[in-house]
């Protein structure tokens, strides 16, 4: 079985080209894409075992010799399709700043310090409910060169699969209320205000555990529509 | 109205956490700590079929290197059968994923150490020639692209591929990987464009 994948689901998302985001003017490309049917090759997709995660993998609080820095959060929450059905056993994987704004990267150079006790990567494989949560610190803001006092809002970077080559999707949480929203071109980049708001996680005060963490709730709604048979033997 | 999540950068600072360990990166000597998921290597013991290397450069609309580009690749195994679905009936090659994730290095260059993929059905029942489907990420790119790797020395299967024909003549060639002469196993080579003269085809769906 596979699913039906409607292009008019993409109008969420934003243009390749974004001029406010500067890097986008010579990565994006100029000619048309070329339109083509939906073969076997992309409504299949790569599946992942339990084996490739491994206990604690999603818990980025634990992968060094003491705790990291910053504000605890539980960041939960389920992987959908388009009609709300829970995508199960589906790899999501995460990697962020640390409290302070700085990636473990190389490249990441700006003055806030390392923190010895944090990497900020992890990865969890969806339940049968579609249901994920990391335990980890919330990221803090840091600065970036697309233009004069520019700063990146708050956020977790999130890799998720789904069913096929075509439910991929790479995305950033945000977190609520931020005041860097208005200035930031990349989370703008979407240019619908609704669209904006589903990348935004809500505070979730229910499941906050009371003395040790904050807890931040985000579904993640990927394409897919009407499931249909998919006829992979015949030629 | 669409109710998916959009899409955002995979930003410049993925590499810790989804290809900490491949062999294209920014430090040469060095890994970062996390295991990775997938990495630039698709070959398992059990693969039957022929072993090929695929290496490329990628570059952006001024021919400069893309140094922080991520490229993903998902295909099938060398009998044309892709790993797929839960549930599904367990097939030759069984530990072969098909699936496969490269940085690139200083230079734009990323690589994967695969076997050629056979045959797969394609739309009416048509046969698709060898082929790989690619996709890429990186800073600047708030979506990913898609495009399709096929073989030069495939050039009957290419010439009636049905996707191949959906491209006008003068923009295929961007498409197939060419077979550098004496080496073992097979070394193609598959520079991407993304923008500009030769641009890669990238595909609508």
């Amino acid at each position: 079985m596979s699913l039906i994948y409607p292009k008019e689901s993409l109008s969420a998302y934003p243009a390749h080209l974004s001029p406010g985001y500067k890097s986008t003017v010579k990565r994006s490309p100029s000619k048309p894409l070329i339109i083509v049917p939906h073969t076997l090759s992309e409504l299949s997709g790569p599946a992942f075992g339990h084996d490739a995660v491994q206990e604690g993998d999603n818990d980025l609080t634990k992968q060094g010799k003491g705790e990291p820095l910053g504000e605890r959060i539980i960041v939960h929450g389920r992987v959908l399709d388009e009609d709300k059905r829970p995508v199960p056993d589906t790899l999501v994987e995460i990697w962020q700043a640390n409290a302070c704004g700085r990636y473990v990267h190389l490249v990441d150079q700006h003055p806030a310090p390392l923190d010895p006790n944090f990497t900020g990567a992890g990865r969890t494989i969806t339940d049968k409910d579609g249901y994920y949560k990391f335990i980890t610190v919330k990221p803090g803001a840091y600065p970036w060169g697309n233009h004069h006092n520019a700063w990146r809002p708050n956020h977790i970077h999130f890799s998720v699969f789904g069913e096929s080559f075509l439910t991929r999707l790479v995305t950033q949480m945000y977190f609520p209320g931020d005041y860097l929203f208005p200035y930031d071109p990349i989370f703008n980049s979407v240019t619908d205000e609704k669209a904006r708001a589903r990348m935004i996680s809500t505070f979730d005060l229910e499941n906050t555990i009371p003395d040790w963490a904050l807890c931040f709730r985000w579904d993640i709604v990927l394409r897919g529509r009407e499931q249909t048979p998919l006829d992979t033997d015949e030629h | 109205m669409s109710e998916i999540t959009p899409s955002q950068t995979v930003g410049p600072f993925f590499a810790y956490g989804l290809t900490p360990k491949g062999s294209n990166k920014w430090d040469p000597n060095g890994t970062y700590s996390w295991k990775e998921t997938a990495g630039d290597n698709l070959i398992t013991p059990d693969a039957t079929g022929q072993k090929i290397r695929i290496e490329g450069r990628i570059t952006d609309g001024d021919g400069v290197q893309i140094n922080d580009a991520m490229l993903e690749i998902w295909q099938a195994d060398s009998q044309g059968r892709y790993l797929h679905a839960r549930g599904e009936a367990p097939r030759p090659n069984a530990t072969f994923t098909g699936f496969g994730r490269s940085a690139t290095d200083k230079e734009g260059i990323f690589s994967f150490d695969t076997i050629k993929p056979g045959t797969v059905a394609g739309p009416n029942g048509k046969p698709q020639a060898p082929h790989i489907v690619v996709c890429i990420f990186s800073r600047g790119m708030l979506r990913q692209v898609y495009t399709r790797l096929y073989f030069s020395d495939e050039a009957a299967a290419n010439a009636t591929d049905p996707i191949l024909n959906l491209v006008p003549a003068d923009r295929r060639g961007t498409l197939i990987a060419h077979k550098e002469a004496g080496t073992e196993p097979p070394r193609y080579r598959f520079d991407i464009r993304v923008q500009g003269d030769n641009e890669t085809v990238f595909f609508d769906i």
